[in-house]
């Protein structure tokens, strides 16, 4: 069936929407996360349960995308029309039954019960205070991913079709300029303003790309978007390529995620059944489609230019802008390069305005941010929050507080283009610049909390080594000069660091911020230089005291032994040094420049004699 | 012509929309010191891949340093190219260079040539500050041509471009990630492995001793003081009209007379010259093409004198074999000769003679180690020096090039015309041909003999000649860029030629991989052209044909053009690779 017009689209939701059952439905997070958590078994269970108790007039199971509840994966939610429901988190195959006989009515004893802490700001109020505002994450967790008709459901293509029947292409980049949707892939710059840039463009080809090359050690939400609301993105493209003029969309996507791909297939042949891509969308003489290239996994191929080149088939290094691609990007066509988050946002405003998207978040940055959660707290998983939430509000109460009880030390945004926060700062609203002002970045939203048993300089090493990974190679400071830092940050943690090591340290870091050629290798001193400016102390114990504060580096670790030695010997024979000399029932001593910092004897010793600094 | 202003230094400067930081700043006589940024005049590009880092400078609104050689300057602009920040940065950058970098500028091929040297000089650099891992690359002289050291690597990039943009061979590109990352063929592998033609763009484009030639300087030496070899040397056409610039004299000097000489203080036993065999090659390229146009058959004749463009056609246009002329280069031609007619004239046997060339190219290293070049463990050419690997000779040597007397090539192999030194230009070779075909198509000993049309250093040159009444199409092209141009319209059958000549290098021998460095300086290329033709116009015989030792050669002992005995000596085969 090929959907032609506004009304017809209209007419089809209004079908499905009285077509939807009473049943309760089960939505059970198959994402990626969700299956490597064993969620294909529960998923099972809850089918046969169905089948099993007869429950199939009571009880609807569907597979959805990721819920954000990677700490009690697999998670399934109970939901019925009114919009109750009740959230399990761990859920066991053995669970099933009991949760199915129990109903919306309550929880059942030995499961565990997960408090929801979202809302849609799209279509219902706050009215639980919760933190989460889902505007990009809206649908996914709570559709089928693989039917465009709960895409459809959900208001889907409705955006689409509102702008190819009733905007001219400017309104369309205007609307986004007015909601001030800002580049959710790192940098922040407003996405009506590029799109206006390429509409700008004389007429011919160009291209709509979204980045789906997402690299950030421990960021996953674009995989969730897409693993969980492909048609999303499609909608978006579509429409930005109706703003700019482009006929044809590149999703280019890492090939290590072969479910998003799987599930992006499914959708686009659907939208393409539907005539949503194609030609003539919407009976409006706009034609656009959509293809698929894999990247390798460069983490510099998300950096636009680079992106640019690999899908031209050559090396992905970035080159020097300008030109900037909106004006001559693939193939030397004006080219739009946006990410997948970015894109989720896009079809909400248009449904419901600019002034509505700026209802939510801070006055300069609207909306919304997705943040990974990982690290040292209790709740690790995927969370979206209306910019100007706070770090607290974030950690303590999305993430559950500091795992083990142990005390937070900073937090790390940004990836390892970003910087170390501290505590310091826990209660600043955070957007795109609160995070600039505090030494950090907004990045593509990783978020890594550390406790005091991290060592910075450890940490800073740490992300370093992986831009050292990842850099190019194309420009001096990032390939010469981060393999510098990283010699020098090694010396450090090795203990053979000297304050002038500091001193060149921070030096070497400022010059390649300002000389590097792209964004990753501009900001991929800041881990160093953050961590130099909020934890100096930590650097100079390391080089002055050859001290590891946080214990971490193995070679600045001191054993030695305390007055609590009862001379029993037991740590000396099992020393494999023979480090360790004492008369029986006389204190011990360790000598330093035998002990190999094993450990044994700290674990041998039933005295608590041994100290470990 | 839009004009743009902008404030550097505090100076006001206005210059065209689209210029660059560093065009502005030279345009106030202020230079920024560059390293990967290169104007490749000599190959008619320009190389700014913004890599090294080198010339960035400090701009007002602008949260990072620009790179000067790329970043266009932009009305109200306001550049610092001298800050604190903007020094200190360069010199940070240099630092971390140097920090990856052999120490070993005093024995290294590009002592005293080298851009970083003379950058650490400029920069008054006195220690290297970053102690710590240097990259370990094994070095590659599979091809015995080309020597990769990538280790001296700069990562400027230029050598890609010289590979990828400009001669299409697509060979070089950058590889691996981070501190390895290099340039070199895919996988790393060996050159010889790859459709590399050694051409020796790449080589001359190398701001460092990373790309450099193999060279054959001590065999030659050892072969020369061996009392049993009888060691003989020619010399290619370009030579003489470039070698002066190693020693001081101006670009275009023509130095046949003291290269003669120094040859022989050096101690050749025959000084002999590759005009004579190019001599040779017209009579048996020239018949091939009278015979060709009469039949109609294999047409377009290629040229098939430059090895870098017979590698290029063996690996890209496998398909069309049988274009090109089966006629060996004139090198491979002399060593046939040398070693053939010449050895049984002076009674030395072909194994006991050493034949030495002196070449402005790389792949005739390549050319002459070819196998099907060899016969009964004798090669036609022993070994091949570049016209830089000469000079050094001679300044090792102890030899007052620029004092030395003029002096004759020995004969008979020594005998040239004017239509052989032009050999040495991109249009020479056709040009040559012309002359003669024209004469023995007409029967006539014709006056008209300079062919203009087809001369200079543009990429392809088209004209319609008259040739002993017909009405010639032919093209002349240089660069293997252009020359893929060319022959895949040929492919699909949309060009209609009766003769093309094909250089590898841009311009043809005089721009050569193995000739004096100039820095791409575009203006050295047109002085050893205008001297190659200067050569050409007051030789006495200026016709292939005409050389009595040709003629003779012919006579005595090859019988006619095409003969049984020429096809034998002087013909070859090329492979689809």
């Amino acid at each position: 069936m090929t959907i032609t017009s506004l009304s017809e689209l209209e007419a089809l939701k209004a079908r499905i929407d009285q077509n939807v059952s009473d049943k309760v439905k089960i939505l059970m997070s198959l994402g990626t996360c969700g299956l490597a958590a064993g969620g294909s078994k529960v998923f099972d269970a809850i089918n046969e349960s169905i089948a099993g108790q007869g429950l199939e007039d009571c009880y609807e199971a569907v597979p959805v995308g990721c819920m954000g509840l990677c700490y009690c994966e697999p998670t399934i939610e109970l939901r019925d029309n009114s919009g109750k429901s009740i959230i399990y988190g761990n859920v066991s195959a053995e669970q099933i039954p009991a949760i199915l006989k129990a109903g919306l009515s309550g929880a059942p004893a030995g499961t565990t019960e997960v408090e929801r802490t979202w809302y849609c700001p799209e279509d219902e109020a706050n009215t639980h205070k919760a933190l989460q505002a889902r505007i990009a994450l809206r649908n996914t967790g709570r559709i089928n991913p693989e039917l465009i008709e709960d895409y459809i459901q959900r208001g889907g293509y409705l955006a689409l079709g509102k702008a190819l029947s009733s905007m001219k292409p400017a309104e369309v980049s205007q609307l986004v300029l007015d909601a001030n949707l800002r580049g959710r892939g790192g940098a922040g710059f407003p996405t009506g303003r590029k799109w206006q840039f390429a509409a700008a463009q004389p007429k011919g080809k160009k291209y709509m790309i979204c980045n789906a090359d997402e690299g950030d050690p421990g960021a996953f939400m674009d995989r969730a978007v897409l693993e969980g609301d492909p048609h999303a993105v499609l909608e978006a493209m579509a429409i930005g390529g109706y703003a700019i003029g482009s006929d044809t969309g590149i999703i280019y996507i890492r090939a290590e995620y072969p479910l998003a791909i799987t599930r992006l297939r499914i959708a686009i042949d659907q939208a393409r059944a539907m005539g949503f891509l194609g030609k003539n969308i919407f009976n409006s003489g706009f034609d656009f489609d959509i293809e698929l290239k894999y990247g390798a996994g460069a983490f510099v191929c998300g950096e636009e230019t680079a992106l640019i080149h690999s899908v031209e088939g050559k090396r992905g290094e970035p080159t020097v802008k300008p030109p900037f691609p909106a004006v001559q990007g693939l193939w030397k066509h004006p080219t739009i390069v946006n990410n997948v988050e970015t894109y989720a946002n896009v079809a909400a405003i248009i449904r419901k305005g600019a002034a509505w998207f700026k209802t939510v978040g801070t006055a300069g940055s609207p909306g919304t941010k997705v943040f990974a959660l990982a690290g040292k707290v209790n709740h690790v998983g995927l969370v979206e929050v209306p910019m100007g939430t706070t770090l607290r509000d974030i950690i303590y109460g999305l993430g559950g507080g500091i795992s083990k009880d142990r005390n937070f030390k900073a937090v790390q945004t940004g990836g390892p283009s970003g910087g170390c926060i501290t505590k310091k700062d826990l209660d600043t609203p955070i957007d795109f610049e609160t995070l600039k002002a505090i030494g950090s970045m907004m990045g593509s939203g990783g978020m890594i909390v550390m406790d005091e048993d991290d060592c910075m300089v450890n940490i800073a090493r740490f992300f370093l080594e992986f831009t050292c990974d990842e850099s190019c190679g194309k420009c001096t400071p990032c390939r010469i000069g981060n393999h510098r830092l990283y010699e020098m940050l090694t010396d450090i943690c090795h203990g053979k660091g000297t304050p002038e090591t500091l001193a060149e340290l921070r030096n070497l870091a400022q010059v390649i911020k300002d000389t590097a050629l792209c964004g990753l290798g501009q900001t991929s001193p800041n881990p160093v230089l953050s961590t130099l400016s909020s934890f100096a102390d930590e650097y100079e114990a390391h080089v002055k005291e050859k001290r590891c504060p946080a214990g971490v580096c193995e070679r600045l670790v001191r054993f030695t032994i305390n007055e609590k030695c009862v001379g029993c010997g037991i740590c000396a024979r099992n020393c494999p040094a023979t480090a360790i000399t004492g008369a029986t029932k006389k204190r011990h001593v360790i000598d330093q420049d035998k002990c190999i910092k094993c450990g044994v004897c700290f674990d041998k010793c039933k005295f608590k004699a041994i100290d470990k600094q | 012509m839009t004009m743009v202003n902008l404030k550097i230094n505090d100076m006001p400067v206005s210059v065209p929309e689209g210029s660059t930081i560093l065009e502005a700043a030279q345009a106030l006589g202020i230079k920024i010191p560059t390293l990967c940024h290169c104007k490749m005049d000599c190959l008619g590009v320009e190389h700014k891949a913004g890599s090294c880092r080198i010339c960035v400078v400090e701009l007002a609104n602008r949260p990072t340093l620009a790179p000067s050689c790329c970043t266009p300057v932009a009305e109200g602009m306001v550049v610092k190219t001298n800050s604190q920040r903007a020094i200190s940065a360069r010199r940070t950058v240099l630092g971390l260079l140097l920090s990856n970098h052999p120490k070993d500028c005093l024995v290294c091929a590009m002592n005293q040539q080298c851009d970083l040297q003379r950058l650490a000089h400029e920069f008054d650099m006195h220690e290297v500050k970053y102690p710590g891992a240097q990259t370990e690359f094994p070095i590659d002289v599979s091809s015995g041509a080309i020597r990769r050291d990538m280790n001296k690597c700069v990562m400027c990039r230029r050598c890609e471009t010289a590979c990828n943009v400009v001669q299409t061979v697509g060979v070089l590109s950058g590889i691996n990630r981070g501190f390895e990352a290099t340039v070199g063929p895919e996988e790393l592998k060996p050159l010889i492995e790859t459709s590399c033609t050694f051409c020796g763009q790449c080589v001359v484009s190398c701001p460092v001793g990373a790309l450099t030639e193999i060279s054959y300087k001590d065999d030659v030496w050892r072969e020369i003081n061996d009392p049993s070899k009888h060691v003989v040397v020619q010399t290619a056409p370009s030579v003489r009209v470039a070698l002066g610039e190693e020693f001081g004299l101006p670009a275009g000097s023509v130095t046949t007379g003291k290269m003669v000489a120094a040859l022989r203080r050096l101690g050749f036993a025959k000084v002999f010259d590759t005009d004579f065999s190019a001599d040779l090659t017209i009579m048996e390229e020239g018949t091939e093409l009278i015979n060709r146009i009469k039949t109609g058959k294999n047409l377009p004749l290629l040229t098939s004198c430059c090895p870098g463009w017979v590698n290029f056609f063996e690996h890209q246009f496998p398909d069309l074999l049988h274009m090109p002329s089966t006629a060996k280069s004139p090198q491979q031609m002399f060593g046939s000769i040398a070693k053939s007619y010449y050895a049984e004239k002076v009674g030395v046997a072909p194994k006991d003679m050493v034949v030495v060339s002196i070449m402005p190219c790389l792949a005739k290293k390549y050319e002459a180690a070819r196998p099907e070049f060899e016969h009964n463990g004798v090669r036609d050419v022993d070994y091949v020096l570049s016209t830089r690997e000469l000079a050094s000779m001679i300044k090792e040597a102890g030899v007052m090039f620029n004092a030395l007397k003029d002096e004759e090539y020995d004969n008979p192999l020594g005998e040239s015309t004017g239509a052989a030194v032009i050999f040495g230009a991109s249009g020479g070779v056709l040009e040559a041909a012309l002359r003669t075909a024209n004469d023995i198509l007409s029967g006539k000993d014709i006056k008209e003999i300079d062919f203009v049309d087809i001369r200079g250093l543009e990429g392809i040159k088209e004209a319609t000649v008259k040739v002993g009444g017909m009405d010639l199409r032919v093209a002349v092209c240089s660069g293997l860029g252009n020359a893929r141009k060319l022959l895949t319209k040929i492919r699909k059958g949309e060009a209609d030629y009766h003769a093309i000549e094909i250089m590898a290098c841009p311009g043809g021998c005089i721009n050569g991989g193995g000739q004096p460095y100039t820095g791409s300086n575009i203006s050295i290329l047109e002085k050893r052209k205008n001297a190659v033709y200067q050569v050409d116009k007051v030789m006495p015989i200026r016709k292939s044909h005409q050389n009595p030792s040709i003629a003779k050669l012919y006579k005595d002992y090859l019988g006619e053009p095409g003969s049984q005995l020429a096809h034998k000596l002087l013909h070859t085969h090329y492979f689809a690779r």
